[in-house]
């Protein structure tokens, strides 16, 4: 077999794999069926992406027509380097972590076979969106992603707000697909296909064109990627059981958007317009997430704002043209983010509640969740040597040495919010870890199942930023020059040692409450900005006002003439039959009017008069 | 041989059902249910050996032409090409379901061979229509549905259901009554009846007056029966008044007459009205994708949703025809048999669930998930199908309908494929609505008491499965319906193309 059909098929197993094993799960009946299927389908695509990260080296690209829709052709079909292999073993591996996680924190539950094969369903679809070649096919693997998370946000059935948070998650990214769809649309319309490799093809859009579909994708990708204006579905997604956060709503499907900028970027460089709406947003997003985290007392929406932020730092380095940084830190982010979710998931587990009120002095009971927890904030924080000291100082250092207003302005955006991330993740630290038990509490280390997913991801969390200075590592990701570490990259450094100087003596203020040394900011940051109210104001409530003034038109307009034909019909029938009900004399009278009448108009036909 | 045997055997199969007496009920039911079945054998069959003339716009695979009332000039002549036949064999495999599972269960407890014998005689009248080559003869056939369909409502139906059929039986005669119209124009106009000279050429030598007015009279005609938003709606009483099977019926294959026949023979018959013509078609189908979806959003009935919802997928349809465009057509092809697919689904659902609650009040439902798990499963998945999942069959066509509206281009074509993709969005919202309802939360009274009746019975899963199976391959595989329409459909696009 040639080199090429390897990588192929591992290519195409990767979404086959678990996508076959989710459906299979949804039909299973009984755990052991359910959890083979799960973890040993997560096992085995985890196996298929770092044989493909070793085998593949070149860009491999093939596919196969379904369906032709006159001219139009759709494929299916993988379009692989190291960067999509690279991007698939980290989402394997969050998948598998996940998976084993679960078993152990839904033992309980009795819907456990279909949420094992949904999550396998999301990992394929996620994976689709990963190899896929073609555009319509990646927007399969995209929705199906999207309905995925909507089924599991909505799985727990204790927690009333669940259903209600999954419907907003969903609904909210399938506004944005609005714009995913049409950009795509007019995409392959310009192209004459769907496939990455001809809508990419140089001259296919004339430049207003390019920057239309950039901001139509990017409506998508600021739905899917939680981004200013639409991300407030994420912090409600918490919803959902805390594996999923940490698979769904922070290592993988949050940063898909992400990565389809990074797919398609060929066409985002090539439109001004497009970078700055980039940098906007993410310089908007990253200072919006990290402060309204500041004003949080649920660990895990702590850790959802969080995600906000941190992704706004892939976007802010895709909006200054450093797209090697941002993916090098999905990657890392992928695993302090998974870390912190599935860390905070043992947390919660072991004292029965979300909010840190009820936690601290954990540090004792749990020791190793502690130093995996303090791994995953570092990292998050940017502490050297930590992963994500690396990825985040390599978006900034592009940042300073970038020219023009774009970059400044992620710049200082960048920096204030490195100040907030110590801020509140140091908070969250101490308060969870710190300070005294609280009373009738026994916490205690989680079982193996969900210790040791945590463990094994404190690794990446932690070294990860070494690979940063392999050649090998930086060519995989697209970057120009191997990653090195500048002395200018170090600036960030003592804004984020200040943000946790800042949280210690914040704690020591008002080791209870710290965010009430906020003052009256605290409700604003704990509301998220009043962006659901906003929205709320905007969108929905007009929709609802509209969909309720539609149906009453429909029903006693539109229908209203048709009811009221018929009625009318059927009352000059009645009146027209009570006329003929007569009496013998009105009866003949008629008949004889009638004979008058038709005489006097056959003598005036026939006599011509008109 | 088959096409003559397509429409045979369920006319046999009616007749014998219906004569059966009463005491052996379940055996009629029985005879109905074999018949529907060895028609959707010859249906399918149909694929094989296709012999299609060498040229020409409308090229049968198979046909039969014969003189049917000489002295008329009227002829018998039916056969079956790529367009027609998914849906065909749609029709032949609903029917069968339909039938199969009033061989279980029927509506009322009473007349239950009467009943599958008014389903074969619709089928017959369906498959009628979509075989037939000579206008004439597509009118009779189109007639032929109407009374069986009328008796089904009345008899069988929910309680406003001698109102709902009136209305359904009026409003659709008026349509006939265009339709009447609209074929005698074409034939004194173009001096033929035969659908097959008419799409070659022959109707194109009406002049553009007459082409107009035929088009006009068969548009709103086919408009009526699609339905096309603001001639809807004897719809959502129809629909929601019909017993199951009869609302699948209704819904699965009776509305593609409309869209089939505006296909066919409107625009077959009548390309450069069509051409001019089409923006009015466009705006009224995205006006009805946009209406169909905000009622559903403030909808409180089940199955009056899902009658609506109908009318935003048949908008997509229509979108897709009035595009006049190659991938504007093959996405309406697509999306009416994914429709009829997803759709025939939801109504059995919805029947399903309102035989147990005794309700269908959306207020009254909730909690599915509680005590019926693979019910409330399956509604979620044939919900997720309609909203237009990719990997489902919904997809292809809303999206391409979508596409063929931004390929035509210019101020008002975009902005309709624009409101169509909004329209996508509303349909989310809608679909997720009702599974929020009926689904999630604790279980409501008319939920909570389901005990065993939660669970599917054997007849369920065995009228289910095929098209659960069939929603998942369509959505995989398009190209089945795509594929196989392929090159009647550039043949009459390039037509209505061609100035």
């Amino acid at each position: 077999m040639s080199a090429h059909l390897v990588a192929t098929a591992l290519g195409a197993a990767l979404a086959v794999v678990p996508l076959v094993c989710g459906l299979w799960g949804l039909l299973a009946r009984g755990r052991p069926a359910a959890l083979t299927l799960g973890v040993g389908g997560a096992a085995l695509t985890l196996v298929a992406a770092i044989v493909l990260v070793s085998t593949v080296d070149g860009p491999v690209e093939s596919r196969l027509e379904i369906v032709n829709f006159g001219n139009l052709p759709v494929t299916v079909g993988v379009r692989l380097d190291a960067t999509v292999a690279l991007v698939a073993v980290a989402v394997a591996a969050v998948a598998l972590a996940v998976q084993v996680y679960s078993t152990a924190y839904l033992r309980d539950d009795d819907r456990y076979a279909p949420y094992a094969a949904q999550v396998s369903l999301f990992t394929g679809a996620m994976l689709t969106v990963v190899v896929a070649g073609d555009l319509i096919m990646l927007l399969a693997g995209w929705e199906v992603m999207g309905v995925c998370s909507y089924l599991l946000i909505a799985h727990d059935r204790t927690l009333p707000q669940a259903p209600a948070a999954a419907v907003k998650a969903f609904l909210v990214t399938r506004v944005g697909d609005v714009g995913f769809l049409l950009g795509i649309v007019l995409l392959g319309l310009h192209a004459g296909s769907f496939r990455l490799a001809d809508v990419l093809a140089p001259g296919v859009l004339t430049p207003a064109m390019t920057t239309a579909v950039c901001l139509l994708l990017l409506a998508g990708v600021a739905g899917k990627s939680a981004q200013f204006p639409l991300h407030t579905w994420l912090p409600d997604a918490m919803a959902g059981p805390t594996p999923i956060s940490a698979l769904i709503h922070a290592a993988t499907m949050v940063a898909a958007g992400v990565y389809v900028v990074f797919r398609l970027y060929p066409l985002f460089t090539a439109s001004n317009a497009a970078l700055w709406v980039l940098a906007a947003i993410a310089a908007v997003t990253m200072l919006l997430g990290a402060l309204s985290a500041l004003g949080q007392e649920d660990i895990k929406r702590v850790l959802a704002w969080s995600t906000v932020s941190q992704i706004a730092y892939m976007v802010a380095a895709l909006a200054i043209a450093a797209p090697a940084a941002a993916l090098f830190h999905l990657l890392t982010h992928a695993a302090f983010k998974a870390l912190l979710f599935l860390a905070a998931g043992s947390v919660i587990h072991a004292v029965g509640t979300n909010l840190m009120t009820g936690m601290g002095g954990l540090r004792r009971a749990m020791p190793v969740t502690f130093w995996c927890f303090t791994i995953g904030l570092g990292a998050l924080v940017g502490l050297p040597p930590l992963a994500g000291f690396f990825s985040k100082d390599e978006i900034l250092y592009a940042a300073a040495q970038g020219h023009g207003g774009r970059a400044l302005l992620i710049y200082l955006a960048g920096l204030v919010t490195v100040f907030v991330t110590g801020l509140y993740a140091s908070l969250l630290w101490l308060r969870v870890f710190f300070g005294p038990v609280p009373a009738g509490a026994h916490p205690h280390e989680p079982p193996p199942a969900m210790a040791w997913p945590v463990i094994l991801l404190a690794v990446p969390s932690a070294l990860l930023g070494f690979a940063a200075l392999s050649p090998w590592f930086a060519h995989a990701l697209g970057a120009q020059e191997t990653f090195t570490l500048h002395a200018a990259a170090l600036a960030p450094l003592p804004f984020a040692l200040l943000g946790v100087a800042a949280g210690v003596w914040w704690w020591r203020l008002r080791p209870a409450e710290p965010a009430a040394v906020l003052g009256p900011l605290r409700p604003v940051f704990a509301a998220g900005f009043h962006l659901d109210a906003v929205q709320d104001t905007l969108v929905v409530r007009p929709v609802r006002a509209l969909a309720r003034g539609a149906r009453r038109a429909d029903e006693s307009l539109v229908d209203g003439i048709v009811e009221g034909t018929g009625e009318s019909t059927v009352e000059l029938g009645t009146a027209v039959a009570n006329a003929h009900r007569g009496g013998v004399p009105r009866a003949l009278t008629a008949v004889l009017s009638g004979a008058v009448v038709l005489g006097v108009a056959a003598v005036a036909i026939t006599q011509g008069w008109w | 041989m088959l096409l003559t045997a397509v429409l045979v055997i369920p006319a046999l199969g009616a007749l014998v059902a219906a004569l059966v007496p009463a005491r052996f009920d379940r055996a009629g039911r029985v005879v109905a249910a074999v018949a529907a079945a060895l028609t959707l054998v010859a249906a399918a069959l149909l694929a094989v050996d296709r012999d299609p003339p060498p040229d020409g716009v409308l090229r049968p695979w198979h046909q039969v032409d014969l003189a049917w009332v000489p002295s008329l000039d009227l002829r018998w002549h039916v056969g079956v090409d790529g367009i027609s036949y998914p849906l065909v064999v749609l029709t032949a495999l609903l029917t069968l379901l339909c039938a199969g599972f009033t061989v279980a269960r029927v509506p009322g407890g009473r007349h239950g061979r009467h009943l599958a014998a008014l389903l074969l005689v619709i089928e017959v009248g369906i498959l009628g229509t979509f075989l037939a080559l000579d206008l004439v003869l597509f009118f009779v056939f189109f007639e032929v549905v109407l009374l069986p369909m009328f008796a089904v409502i009345a008899v069988w139906g929910g309680p406003g259901r001698r109102h709902a059929a009136r209305k359904f039986v009026l409003y659709t005669l008026l349509g006939s009554v265009l339709l009447l119209v609209g074929v005698f124009t074409v034939v004194v106009g173009a001096g033929t009846a035969d659908l097959v000279a008419l799409s070659d050429g022959a109707g194109a030598t009406m002049t553009y007056g007459t082409q107009l007015a035929a088009f006009v009279l068969l548009a709103i005609a086919f408009a009526v029966k699609s339905p096309l938003w603001p001639l809807h709606t004897w719809l959502p009483d129809a629909h929601t008044e019909a017993p199951t099977v009869g609302s699948v019926i209704l819904a699965g294959v009776l509305l593609k007459m409309g869209t089939y026949g505006l296909i066919r023979v409107a625009v077959g018959v009548a390309p450069d009205a069509a051409r001019d013509v089409a923006p009015t078609l466009g705006v009224l189908a995205v006006a009805a994708i946009l209406v169909g979806s905000l009622v559903c959003l403030a909808q409180t009935e089940l199955k009056r949703l899902i009658a609506y919802s109908s009318v935003g997928h048949m908008g997509f349809v229509l979108l897709g025809i009035a595009t006049l465009s190659p991938a504007g057509v093959r996405a309406a092809l697509v999306a009416n048999i994914a429709h009829g697919v997803i759709t025939g689904l939801l109504f059995f659902l919805a029947g399903a669930i309102k035989d147990r609650a005794h309700t269908g009040d959306l207020a009254a439902l909730g909690g599915l998930r509680e005590t019926a798990p693979a019910l409330s499963g399956l509604l979620g998945y044939a919900a997720i199908a309609s909203l237009g999942l990719p990997g489902l069959a919904g997809f292809w066509g809303e999206a391409f309908a979508v596409l063929a509206a931004m390929q035509r281009g210019g101020p008002l074509w975009t902005t309709l494929g624009v409101l169509g993709a909004v329209g996508g969005a509303l349909t989310a919202a809608y679909f997720l609505r009702l599974l929020r309802r009926v689904t999630h939360g604790e279980a409501t009274p008319a939920v909570a008491g389901l005990g065993d009746a939660g669970r599917l019975s054997r007849a369920e899963l065995w009228a289910w499965a095929p098209l659960v199976a069939l929603t998942l391959v369509l959505g995989v595989a398009p190209a089945l319906v795509v594929a196989v329409a392929d090159a009647p459909v550039t043949a009459l696009t390039g037509v209505v193309a061609a100035e």
